[in-house]
């Protein structure tokens, strides 16, 4: 697996990690303060998937493998 | 005196169907998995034969874990540039993306200084319960592979990179392979983060 395939496995597990804290800051937490949190990943969550898009279109000519 | 060459560090071996250098970083960060998933697996196993056991996550900084989630998520976003300035051969992107990547990992070692002060400041050391001990076992073994990734970043950022001028590919697949320890590094935080700071106490 190279570095390319690697990096596009991460920006997946963060995309799934913003939607879960945002998801933990709205319903499990919300009366502690973490609006700003729960906002933030669900920016997170949004922007990191277009990163991603933008990423597989920069490195389109470099193997999965 | 002979010099021994290590062969395919830059060409595909036929039978495996990558070169060393992958092949090698690859094999190493299977036992790093081996390693983690060890940890991993005895939480499960402390967490859900402890009733208590989640008590402790109240007395860590969300805020805190939050900042250093997104320096490492930055940080990964730099490496993968750094490696492709690499591939395309621009010196001057290299330099400034492996410069930034070196530096996330510099303030994401601060910031975790600063939250074990605060806890010493509590009194709150791996003796005082299960989840700190696993707090500290965790978060101390990730901080020792943040400093070693950081530490070879930084070579191939300076001292290292004499190679982009010489063997520009050969740099480029060592920078692959500097990535995607650093990756892994990175992923191990992405799972490390929810499961210390956001779980509630297990008895809840």
């Amino acid at each position: 697996m190279s570095l390319k395939a690697f990096h596009v496995l991460f920006v997946t597990a963060s995309t799934l990690l913003a939607a879960g804290v945002a998801f933990w800051a709205f319903q499990q937490a919300p009366g502690e303060g973490m609006g700003w949190l729960g906002f933030g990943s669900v920016g997170a969550a949004i922007a990191l998937p277009v990163y991603g898009v933008w990423f597989l279109r920069k490195t389109r000519e470099v193997s999965f493998l | 005196m002979s010099t021994t060459v290590i062969p395919y560090t830059t060409e595909i071996r036929p039978d495996t169907g990558v070169n060393n250098v992958k092949l090698g970083i690859w094999l190493f960060l299977a036992s790093e998995i081996m390693l983690f998933g060890s940890l991993f697996a005895g939480y499960i196993l402390l967490r859900t034969g402890n009733p208590e056991f989640g008590a402790g996550s109240g007395a860590l900084s969300v805020p805190m874990a939050t900042l250093n989630t997104v320096v490492l998520i930055t940080s990964s976003v730099t490496m993968v540039l750094a490696w492709a300035a690499a591939m395309e051969q621009n010196f001057a992107k290299f330099r400034l993306y492996m410069g930034c990547t070196v530096m996330a990992g510099a303030v994401f070692l601060v910031v975790k200084g600063f939250e074990y002060s605060a806890k010493f400041e509590h009194h709150l050391y791996p003796s005082h319960s299960t989840f700190m001990a696993i707090y500290f076992t965790f978060t101390g073994l990730h901080a020792l592979h943040v400093i070693v990734g950081m530490g070879y970043n930084a070579y191939l950022w300076i001292p290292g990179s004499k190679m982009f001028h010489s063997n520009p590919q050969q740099f480029a697949n060592r920078v692959e392979a500097s990535g995607l320890f650093w990756h892994f590094v990175d992923l191990v935080w992405i799972f490390l983060f929810p499961i210390l700071y956001l779980l509630p106490d297990a008895a809840s």
